[in-house]
Parts: C-alpha cells; sequence; structure tokens
C-alpha cells in the first residue's frame, strides 16, 4: 500500500468512529441539545465517508443540508421550546416500551442484512462514471423527475402544515396577528 | 516507514498552503482589527489607536498578546463541553473555504470543480458555532442572540445562494477559477449588477455586521452570543468574524469583480494577487465603513427585507439571466 491508501484507510475508520460516536451520543444523551450534536456529529461522518466512496457532491450536499441546515432548525426547535433536564432524564430512565423499542430495532435491523446479502455486490469502476454535476442534474430532471418533485411536494406541505400549527397557536392566545 | 523525503509532494504541498493560511487569518484579523478601530475613529472625528507603535500600528499585536495570556473564564452555570466547542467550531471551517479561493492563477491551493458549493457548505457551519455558544452560555442574552443569528442567517442564506446562481448560470461552472477565468473581458459587476448588491447586502448580514448586527446587538444584548467569552476564546470568535468577512469579500471579487483580472504586472500569474486583495480590501473597507455610519435595523426591518425584498429580487433576477442565457 501506498502512503496516500494508508491516508486514506485511516480517514475510513475515523469517519466510521465518527458515525458510531454521534449515533451513541444521539441516542444516550440527557439533554437534548447534546443530542443534536450527536446527530451532527454522525450526519459529518456520514459526509466523511461520502468523501471516501469519491463523491465531493454528495459530501458538500451533506454538509450542507444536514449539518448547516437541519441539525440548525432542531436546535432552533429546542431551544424554543426546551425541556427541563428532569423531564429527560425521566424519559431514559422509564424503560415502558422497552421490548417495543427492541423488537423494532431488531426487525429493522434484519431487514438490512438480509437485503445486504441478497445484493450482488459489483466491485467498484477503476474508471469511475460521470458523477459532475451536469450529469446529476439530468438525472434529476428527465430520469428521476417524479420522484425529485415529489419531494418538493412533501417539503411544500410541511411547510404549509408548519404555518398552519404556528397560526393557530397565535390565534388561542388571543394575540393581534400583525 | 515512510520519511519526509518519501511523503507525496501534494501532501506537503497541502500542509503548506495550510500553514500560509492559518498564518494569513491571524495576520488579516490584525489588519482589520487595526483598520476597524482607525476608521471608527475618524468616522467619531476622534483619531482611534495612537500610543502603540506609529499612529497606533501594533496596536492589535498587543492587545492580541493580552487576549492570549488572559484566563478563560468558565461560568459556573454553561454546559462545558458546549461552552468549550463553541469557539473551536466558530474558528475551524472559517480556515477550508481559504484553500479553493484563486488568489491568482497560480496561487490557489486546490482547484475543486466544486470550490463554491464546498464554501458554502463550510460557511454554513458557522451558525453552529453562534449556536453551541450562545445556548452553552446559559445566559439569556447569550441565547437570544443566537436565536437571532439562526432567524437571520436562515433568511439571508436564500438571497446569497440565489444571487451566486445567477452567475453559475453565466459561466455553467462552480469551479472558481474558471468563474475568473471567464472575467476576462468584462466583469461580471457590470453583467450582473443586480445580483452583486443583493450578495454584498446578504453578505454583510451572513457575517453579522452592522447595520445587521442584530445578534451581538450591544445596546441591547450586551454582546449577544459571546457575552460570557473571555480570554482565547473571545478571540477565537473574533478571528472567525474577520476570517468570515475576508472569505465573503473574496468570495465577491472572484464572483462579480474579476478575482485576479487588473492591468498586466511582471509574472502576472502570481502577481495578480495584488489585484485579488486591492479588490477584497476596497470591499472590506466598504463594509467597515457601513458598520460606522449606519444605524442598526429593528429585527422585523431585517427579516422583512430579506424575505419581501431580496428573495423575490434575485428570484427575478436568475429568470432573466435564465432567459437571456438560452436565447
Amino acid at each position: 500500500m501506498t502512503f496516500y491508501q494508508y491516508i486514506a484507510e485511516g480517514l475510513f475508520f475515523a469517519f466510521v468512529l465518527l458515525v458510531i460516536t454521534g449515533s451513541f451520543i444521539t441516542i444516550r444523551a440527557r439533554i437534548l441539545m447534546h443530542t443534536v450534536m450527536g446527530l451532527a456529529v454522525a450526519l459529518l461522518g456520514v459526509a466523511g465517508i461520502y468523501f471516501y466512496l469519491g463523491s465531493m457532491f454528495l459530501t458538500l450536499m451533506q454538509i450542507l443540508i444536514y449539518v448547516g441546515a437541519v441539525c440548525i432548525v432542531l436546535i432552533f426547535g429546542i431551544m424554543v421550546g426546551s425541556t427541563p433536564t428532569e423531564i429527560a432524564e425521566k424519559n431514559i430512565k422509564e424503560k415502558k416500551n422497552i421490548f417495543l423499542a427492541v423488537s423494532a430495532a431488531a426487525t429493522a435491523f434484519f431487514l438490512l442484512i438480509i437485503s445486504l446479502l441478497k445484493t450482488d455486490w459489483i466491485s467498484a469502476l477503476a474508471e469511475a462514471g460521470d458523477f459532475s454535476v451536469e450529469h446529476l442534474g439530468e438525472n434529476f430532471l428527465y430520469q428521476y423527475c417524479l420522484a425529485f418533485e415529489l419531494i418538493s411536494v412533501i417539503l411544500f406541505i410541511a411547510i404549509v402544515g408548519a404555518i398552519i400549527l404556528a397560526r393557530e397557536g397565535r390565534e388561542n392566545k388571543g394575540e393581534p396577528s400583525e | 516507514m515512510e520519511t519526509i523525503s518519501t511523503l507525496p509532494p501534494e501532501l506537503i504541498r497541502m500542509v503548506i498552503a495550510v500553514i500560509i493560511i492559518i498564518s494569513f487569518i491571524f495576520l488579516n484579523a490584525i489588519m482589520m482589527g487595526y483598520l476597524e478601530r482607525k476608521i471608527a475613529g475618524h468616522v467619531q472625528r476622534r483619531l482611534g489607536p495612537m500610543e502603540v507603535g506609529f499612529h497606533g500600528i501594533l496596536q492589535l499585536v498587543v492587545d492580541g498578546v493580552k487576549l492570549v495570556a488572559k484566563e478563560l473564564l468558565i461560568p459556573i452555570n454553561v454546559d462545558r463541553t458546549f461552552f468549550r466547542l463553541a469557539p473551536i467550531l466558530s474558528f475551524t471551517p472559517v480556515i477550508l473555504p481559504l484553500l479553493v479561493i484563486p488568489f491568482s492563477e497560480k496561487l490557489q491551493a486546490r482547484d475543486l470543480n466544486l470550490g463554491l458549493l464546498f464554501i458554502v457548505s463550510m460557511t454554513s457551519v458557522n451558525v453552529m458555532a453562534i449556536l453551541v455558544g450562545g445556548w452553552g452560555s446559559n445566559n439569556k442574552y447569550s441565547m437570544f442572540g443566537a436565536m437571532r443569528a439562526v432567524a437571520q442567517s436562515i433568511a439571508y442564506e436564500i438571497p446569497i445562494l440565489l444571487s451566486m446562481l445567477a452567475i453559475i448560470l453565466m459561466t455553467n461552472t462552480l469551479s472558481l477559477k474558471e468563474i475568473v477565468g471567464a472575467q476576462q473581458k468584462i466583469w461580471f459587476v457590470l453583467l450582473q449588477p443586480l445580483a452583486f448588491i443583493i450578495y454584498v447586502i446578504s453578505g454583510i448580514a451572513e457575517t453579522n455586521r452592522a447595520p445587521f448586527d442584530l445578534p451581538e446587538a450591544e445596546s441591547e444584548l450586551t454582546a449577544g452570543f459571546h457575552t460570557e467569552y473571555s480570554g482565547i476564546g473571545f478571540s477565537l470568535f473574533f478571528l472567525g468574524e474577520y476570517t468570515n468577512m475576508f472569505t465573503v469579500a473574496s468570495v465577491a471579487t472572484v464572483l462579480f469583480l474579476g478575482g485576479w483580472h487588473g492591468p498586466s504586472l511582471p509574472y502576472g500569474e502570481y502577481l495578480g494577487i495584488v489585484w485579488f486583495f486591492l479588490k477584497v480590501y476596497f470591499l472590506l473597507f466598504f463594509m467597515i465603513m457601513i458598520r460606522w455610519t449606519y444605524p442598526r435595523v429593528r429585527f422585523d426591518q431585517l427579516l422583512n427585507f430579506a424575505w419581501k425584498y431580496l428573495v423575490p429580487f434575485s428570484l427575478v433576477n436568475i429568470l432573466i439571466t435564465a432567459v437571456v442565457v438560452k436565447l
């Protein structure tokens, strides 16, 4: 192995470690803010894995959308309505639905394992395909146009839903709307 | 084992580039701090720093030493992890954009073909630092500062991206080097004046500078998200802010002001950096002048301005650009 391959392998394990640590913090943290930060770390690790796989575009999009936007909006929500630490503690200590949770997680895990084993893995091509932005854009707007547009409809519904929820809250308090 | 002599040259080149960029970040912060205080002084009809060195030119060096030597106070009730994490988070991502900025034709650490996207995604992490610092400080002023920072950055990120999109539509590339190359004949500021104005306004808002400095409005929030920080923690926020300003100005230079292009110089492919820096520091001078001559806007004015004026105008601008490019 050359020096670069050592670096690449090291980076791969570092990214995997980031994902695992981040996910662990996400499920174990007592404070909601720490949970979101753990999520941000895990998502950063995922971005790193995209980088290792050679897709700079996906890496940057992952950082821009998930770390830079989704996590920030989550934190914003938490700051506006903060959960007292005691309630968070109680949520973690009470193990009411532990059987349900474990079985749901196990089902998802086994489904993933089955699909992993059933897939015919092809080895990476020596010459990678066309991953340029132009190619991606053409794929999005020609081949996968329907899926692409459906995602935007979901986002639109989410925005409308948020506005409706926020409006109701406002009217109930009897505050002037402007 | 590998020794230095067998290390790949590309790696050594990158390490050297990072070292140069980090030292430049400190130099830039010192220069900007001095400029800011001097200009503020003259705008307010006083002299500004005069004591240390010729016309106070070493004032910021002395201040820097003072800040580094000071104790980093950690108040009792803060979230210690977040409190320590925030300055690091604010300083680290600002180094990275400078790696892809083409200072001259040959002075560029790395020419990514997604350079613009790289800069945008790295600068978006900066808000995270403000949030973490503001929440971790466990102080209502810091908290308000952080919340304002988020609302502001979400609002102004959209027009900034849309104004960049107009340039991308014209050049068909995200590589900063190719965008500058396309401005050989005419600077894009002449073809896209509206996009340039929108970019500069949103850029000032993105870097939390007056008249949009609501997250750290000192008359209402003490110092906003960095109220509780002292010593090296404050200096890292300070460095992050000035480097962000530099990045915003450099991207404006690359996209609109023709980058390294200017009257030809000997060794033009290297000395283009002179023109680049002249343009960047002209923009920075402009930003400082704006800060000291305009009053702060109110928060609803700030958000209304972004959503009701900048976003629609930049959308219209993109529409016109697309039609013209297609014709």
